[in-house]
């Protein structure tokens, strides 16, 4: 999932500066899971603006942001309330506020900050699990990824820092070449461990990228 | 006679460490440099410690080479991609340094400039990788050199580690990558290095154990909590404690470590890191029984 966080309400009021008439959009699936961008949260958002002097013209929590035909078709049923909007406030991923911008002529604004494609530990608590770097690693680490898990992205082992199987750059996270280690001592595979791997292709993760899957 | 030649004819090692200064006066660090020549066999120039800026690696050893002493030059991935890794590896050979050691390097949240990017697109094991292959005379591109390399590789290992298996496993493999000799980090308990040495027991290569004099209890206390991979035994620190001169016990206490490990003729050598304090190695050695050849 795509983990967000909301901005400062300053910050948004900056962009939202000399702009009256809002429209605010939000997401059905990770902002929803977020709580940055679901109903309730556009609907408290909505109160907030308004307690600002600024006017609703209406809102939409779109299944999903990023979804180009899907936004463009549902924005299209509110044609009427955007004619007379300065500005859309996007609550859902940084994804999903380009998609928006790129169907209708309003400006979009962002309400919330991009963290991390990540994982949802329980309400409230995410943690990052994949840069989306390319080439994914992890059929030889045990399903740890090595290159969002360590610190320094390492191919080859761990640093000599770890401590008490914690990373030396931030010891509330586990060191992800112990969690490695010991998961492949347990399946018997730790001769992978002595792989050399070659620095990491960096060109497929060239931006931006573009995929097409043919059917 | 060279580090290389030292270690591969079976001699003893002596190396120590120095960092290049914050700032366009080396006049300290040439001073240092010339109390410990003739009495080691190299110095190691650390490469941005800590993520901390200062001048380069490759800068303070083309110094050294001035001074007549041969420097190891440390390189991290920290900061640089496979081209500057490689433009760094070739600059150093042609001015003279033969001696490199791999390092990945700390995160630059540890320095003192915690905004900047850490680049780490190659770890230690791939510096040698690269190094390597520089010596083949090609790049890693395969493209040809005009002029090929030649050096002599290190590595770093941290003998006090949990799962001690694994920083062998790491050590293997930088072996595979291109290492010929190991420097470890600082060692003040000689069963935990034994106990290192047995599970690295039939690997081929060099080992100088890492040495830093301790100049307090404090110092001790700070490693122990912040620096990874140290371990002061509290017995050690109790002596820094009861000592009138600290600086002079803390000499003590490796000049011991020393001897303990020439004696029993554990490893290939020493390796002495003063972290700031470098004027006071040729003491430290003498204490040793080193004597400043020429
Ligand atoms: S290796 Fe890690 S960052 Fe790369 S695709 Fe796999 S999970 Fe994502
Ligand atoms: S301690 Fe482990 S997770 Fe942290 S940077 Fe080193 S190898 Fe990576």
């Amino acid at each position: 999932m795509v983990i967000t966080q909301p901005k400062s309400f300053s910050d948004i009021l900056e962009f939202l500066e000399g702009k009256k008439n809002i429209f605010i959009t939000g997401c059905t699936l990770c902002a929803t899971s977020c709580m940055t961008g679901g109903e309730k949260e556009i609907l408290a958002m909505k109160e907030r603006l308004e307690k600002e002097g600024k006017e609703v013209t209406g809102y939409a929590v779109l299944d999903p942001s990023c979804h180009k035909l899907q936004t463009r078709s549902t924005l299209k049923k509110y044609k009427q309330a955007l004619d007379s909007t300065d500005a859309i406030l996007c609550m859902a991923c940084g994804d999903g506020a380009q998609t928006i911008a790129e169907v209708v002529d309003v400006p979009v604004y962002p309400a919330n900050d991009t963290m991390f494609i990540g994982e949802v530990e329980r309400i409230g608590h995410f943690s990052e699990a994949c840069k989306a770097c390319g080439q994914c690693e992890l059929g030889w680490t045990a399903g740890i990824c090595p290159i969002t898990r360590c610190a320094k992205s390492l191919l080859n082992g761990p640093c000599g820092g770890s401590r008490n199987g914690k990373c030396e750059v931030n010891p509330e996270n586990d060191c992800a070449w112990v969690l490695i280690y010991n998961k492949l001592r347990e399946s018997n595979e730790l001769d992978r461990l002595l792989e050399i791997k070659d620095p990491k292709d960096y060109s497929k993760a060239a931006n931006p990228r573009r995929v097409t899957i043919g059917r | 006679m060279g580090l290389a030649q030292k270690l591969e004819s079976g001699g003893f090692a002596v190396t120590a460490e120095m960092a290049p200064p914050k700032g366009t006066d080396f006049s300290r660090f040439r001073q240092c440099a010339r109390g410990v020549k003739g009495m080691v066999d190299a110095v190691n120039v650390t490469d941005f410690q800590s993520a901390v800026v200062r001048a380069s690696s490759l800068g303070a050893s083309v110094i050294l080479v001035e001074e007549g002493l041969e420097p190891v030059m440390q390189i991290t991935g920290r900061d640089r991609n496979r081209i500057a890794i490689q433009g760094e590896l070739l600059s150093a050979a042609a001015l003279g340094i033969k001696n490199v050691l791999a390092l990945t390097g700390d995160h630059p949240s540890v320095g003192d400039h915690p905004q900047a990017k850490g680049v780490f697109e190659m770890d230690s094991v791939n510096i040698l990788q690269t190094a390597v292959t520089l010596m083949s005379g090609k790049d890693l591109a395969g493209n040809a050199l005009a002029g090929t390399p030649q050096f002599f590789l290190g590595a770093s290992v941290t003998p006090v580690y949990d799962p001690i298996e694994l920083q062998v496993l790491k050590m293997k493999k930088k072996i595979n990558a291109g290492a010929k000799f190991f420097q470890t980090q600082a060692v003040y308990d000689i069963e935990l290095f034994k106990k290192f040495l047995e599970a690295a027991r039939g690997i081929e290569t060099k080992i100088l154990v890492g040495v830093i004099p301790l100049k307090s209890p404090g110092m001790a206390n700070y490693m122990n909590k912040n620096v990874p991979g140290i371990y002061v035994p509290e017995e050690i620190i109790e002596r820094l404690r009861k000592s009138q001169d600290k600086v002079k016990e803390g000499l003590k206490i490796a000049a011991e470590f020393i001897n303990e490990v020439v004696q029993q003729k554990l490893c290939d050598g020493v390796h002495i890191m003063a972290v700031g304090a470098e004027e006071n190695v040729p003491e430290l050695l003498e204490m040793c029984g080193f004597k400043k050849t020429e």
